[in-house]
């Protein structure tokens, strides 16, 4: 939904931003994190998600209340099936 | 405005066209509700069929009517066809189709075309499905179990499950429409509690068909690359896990359930206050139990699972969420009871599917609960106990409810009265046959005999209530046919319906029987609750018979 | 009626369906629906990210290995040309708001070329899979026998190559009918059928389009990047 017309230049602002992201990305996969590199490729690519969701996809401009509620469901419902799956996978030959 | 007197010479949505491209490629959602209608029955009819022949081989403990694969295939595909073909759109794509616009004063659904679409889809699903049946079948069991279907049988299940990912996009394409047109196009002054409940039980139905069906979707997608192109996801000689494909497929099938329940439930909420003539009590509560039992609904899949080789803490989560499931649905059934209570009942053929509805439902229900908990689960999963558990709820309930809904909505949508004699009759006979059928099996489970088993002659002690079971197949069968004739009866010469013959509430009703192409004359304004009976008068014309 | 479109007003539309009191509702139904339906592809694209999820927690060496063998170049310059496409959507939904139907189309047919280099390079990579045997089932054949010390097992290496088959496939299949959204798309572009008034197929293939985008952001570090220690 978008009364807004954003500016050109904000979209180029927010397209050079996941161009570095990406090469930073790459980069922090090849430092030795640990577990740690996991979760930082993870809030990398995160992070370049949500902005293309608040920008390209105009949801940061929208006034409409279901566009969020439909986001945050569905990624709800993901994390439902992850964990509850985990909840198994996690817990076999414990102990 | 039509001033004719004789109200079959009024335009309306089943004269306005005729001819079978105005039915093919008609985007009027009364029109493609009956369209469903037709399908949903053939295959009602199919599936029916499938169960019929299982009751005969086993009224015998020996096999001696079909062999071993071929008593696979039986059961697989009356699984099949009754849940993907027949219960998961029934309600939703026949009464919800039919009633959802008009329920909320809209001209008709968000997406007219997409509604179309979603039932040529189904139609291809269909064709897909009658192809695996004749080429061969399925002997998987309707769960497609791996590596049993992915590297054993010799059936086609590629093709059945390809089928059924169809049927999926039939389903997400309703779901997405209801959850549209229920947010953007309710009449002005219809607020969110002045819904009628079977919205918001499509409502909810919607929601788990949207977030559930993917997941099968791409679980039998990789069942089908897995067997098709050899990938190795489930393949246990390559390190997959089995058991992934089952978390994933109960991911979607536990909810799936509520699918075929919701709708149910919602027509009970329109049947029982409009035969009790008085509002539902608790209606808040009963909107948010809807909404409870589909989000609970996602989070109990594994006890399906519970003796599969999950971990002992997760089926402990599973068992306590799984018994939390049941509070919603308990509330709906305490809720219809309180408006029962000093109502004044009509014993008409709708409200008596209602009560056996809210019976049925509850022996299910209640039988749910000895499945949740552990230690049972163990004695009587994979047993006539479980068989016998889901057909309580998907028959006693969910098919008790839509005929509730069928027999309730048929004067609106035929404009017709079916003959209420044979409709009653008809319910009671369903009902005998239906416990006749399925109370013995609980006990069979309990005893021990195991479910999918082509032959019991290990046991034949457990002949005597197999032939009970099947002598009350027989007697369903004979229930749920009488309908379809004295239906199709009534189209020809069934006396002519007003706009309102059981004096229900509902904007349905406020319009002629059978409705204009786009519903109203004039866009309703709604400035009165849900379920407003104190200020609905009965019908002048008693249409019920005491 | 006559052919510049950008006179009429929204109640007199063309585009305005007759079930719909006015062309907002119609928009907002029409957001609502992509919205609700991208909701659905989270789910459908989420049971592979679950199975990759299980699967990596076993089998984490044999998943670096398989990771390895992928060309880190490759999968970067994909990221970054759905980047650019992503980029070149957002500017042509921009175009069509401000009534540039000539920008529009240009930028329509950029995002076009995008996506299918992205396809092209997708396919070398596929290529050279096929070619290194990596393809799961009876010729599937890895070199490499331990990774930072750990034995690979090669039956679990073809689940890692499984999914990645799986999840780039089903991803390019995304791509390959966004490809086809958007030649419908500027095909009534060309047309001139998108003004200020009415321009909601563009914005809403937008969605689409930055949804399989997003996709990929997460497909690239979880298949490419597991582990790039020397």
């Amino acid at each position: 939904m978008s009364e807004h017309i954003l500016s050109s230049k904000l979209y180029y602002g927010i397209w050079i931003t996941l161009l570095i992201l990406t090469g930073v990305t790459v980069g922090a996969a090849t430092v030795d994190l640990g577990p740690f590199n996991t979760v930082v490729a993870l809030v990398i690519a995160s992070l370049k998600a949500v902005l293309v969701i608040l920008f390209f996809m105009h949801v940061k401009y929208s006034s409409e209340r279901m566009t969020k509620v439909v986001i945050v469901s569905a990624i709800f419902w993901l994390m439902l099936l992850l964990v509850l799956s985990l909840s198994d996978y996690g817990t076999r030959f414990a102990g | 405005m039509a001033t004719a007197t004789i109200p079959h010479e009024r335009e309306h949505y089943l004269n306005k066209e005729y001819g079978i491209k105005s039915w093919l490629l008609t985007t009027d959602h009364k029109r493609i509700a009956l369209l469903y209608l037709i399908s949903i029955t053939f295959f009602f009819f199919i599936g029916g069929f499938f169960a019929l022949l299982i009751r005969l081989e086993l009224l015998t403990p020996a096999g001696d009517l079909v062999q071993a694969d071929t008593y696979n295939k039986l059961f697989t595909m009356h699984g099949q066809v009754m849940i993907f073909f027949f219960l998961i759109p029934s309600i939703p794509a026949v009464l919800g189709n039919f009633l959802v616009p008009m329920m909320i004063g809209a001209k008709d659904l968000a997406f007219p075309r997409i509604n179309l679409l979603s039932w040529y889809v189904y139609i291809v699903a269909g064709i897909l499905m009658m192809y695996a049946m004749v080429t061969g079948g399925v002997d998987t069991g309707w769960t497609f179990y791996t590596p049993l279907s992915t590297a054993f049988s010799n059936t086609r299940v590629v093709i059945a499950g390809l089928a059924i990912f169809v049927a999926g996009f039939s389903s997400i394409l309703t779901g997405l429409n209801f959850v549209v047109t229920i947010h953007r196009m309710r009449a002005p002054g219809m607020t969110w509690s002045r819904l009628p409940l079977f919205i918001w039980s499509h409502y909810a139905t919607s929601i788990i068909m949207l977030l559930g069906t993917p997941v099968v979707a791409i679980t039998l997608v990789l069942v089908v690359l897995e067997r098709a192109l050899h990938l190795g996801i489930f393949d246990p000689t390559r390190g997959g896990d089995p058991l992934l494909f089952q978390h994933l497929f109960w991911f979607y099938s536990h909810p799936a359930v509520y699918i075929m329940i919701l709708p149910s439930m919602g027509i009970v909420s329109e049947v029982v206050p409009c035969f009790a003539r008085k509002r539902v009590f608790g209606y808040k509560f009963v909107a948010m139990a809807s909404i409870g039992i589909a989000v609970l609904g996602f989070l109990v899949w594994a006890h399906h699972m519970f003796v599969a080789g999950i971990s002992l803490y997760s089926a402990l989560v599973f068992s306590m969420l799984s018994y939390l499931v049941a509070v919603p649905s308990a509330i709906k059934v305490f809720n219809w009871t309180a408006t029962m209570y000093k109502g004044s009942i009509t014993f008409s053929t709708p409200m008596l599917y209602a009560f056996g509805f809210i019976g049925l439902f509850t022996m299910g229900g209640l039988t749910g609960l000895f499945l949740a908990c552990l230690g049972v689960d163990v004695h009587v999963t994979d047993t006539y106990f479980v068989i016998a558990h889901f057909h309580y709820i998907m028959v006693g309930g969910a098919v008790m409810g839509y005929m509730a809904g069928l027999h309730f909505w048929w004067p609106k949508i035929s404009g017709r009265l079916y003959p209420e004699g044979w409709g009653r009759l008809a319910a009671l006979i369903v009902f005998l046959g239906f416990n006749l059928t399925f109370f013995p099996q609980f006990v069979l489970g309990y005893l021990g005999m195991p479910r999918r088993y082509w032959d019991y002659s290990h046991s034949p002690e457990f002949q005597v209530l197999n032939v009970l079971s099947t002598a009350g197949s027989t007697i369903l069968a004979v229930g749920y046919l009488l309908p379809m004739v004295y239906f199709i009866w009534s189209m020809r010469y069934g006396k002519l319906a007003d706009a309102n013959p059981w004096g229900a509430s509902g904007l349905e009703w406020m319009t002629q029987s059978p409705p204009p192409t786009f519903n109203f004359d004039e866009t309703p304004k709604v400035t009165w609750e849900a379920y407003d009976y104190e200020n609905i008068p009965l019908p002048e014309e008693v249409t019920v018979e005491r | 009626m006559n052919d510049s479109q950008a006179v009429v007003t929204a109640e007199h539309s063309p585009e305005l369906r007759h079930h719909f009191a006015d062309m907002e509702q119609q928009r907002d139904a029409s957001t609502l629906g992509m919205w609700l339906f991208l909701a659905t592809e989270i789910m459908f694209f989420g049971g592979m990210f679950c199975a990759y999820l299980i699967y990596r927690r076993w089998y984490f060496t044999e998943f670096a290995a398989g990771s390895r063998s992928l060309s880190i170049v490759l999968g970067a310059v994909n990221t970054a040309v759905l980047i650019c496409s992503s980029l070149t959507v957002a500017l042509g939904v921009r175009a069509a708001q401000t009534g540039k139907r000539k920008l529009l189309v240009i930028l329509l047919i950029l995002t076009l070329l995008f996506g299918l280099a992205f396809l092209g390079i997708k396919g070398v990579e596929w290529a050279a899979k096929f070619k290194e045997h990596h393809i799961p089932g009876a010729s599937f054949h890895f070199e490499g026998t331990e990774l930072h010390g750990k034995p690979i097992d090669a039956r679990h290496i073809q689940i890692y190559f499984s999914l990645y088959f799986a999840m780039t496939g089903m991803h390019a299949l995304h791509m390959i009918i966004g490809v086809g959204i958007f030649i419908w798309l500027t095909y009534h572009s060309w047309k001139g059928r998108f003004t200020p008034e009415y321009y909601t197929p563009v914005e809403i293939a937008g969605l689409y389009w930055h949804f399989v985008d997003i996709v990929w952001i997460y497909l690239f570090p979880l298949l490419y990047l597991i582990d790039l220690k020397k």
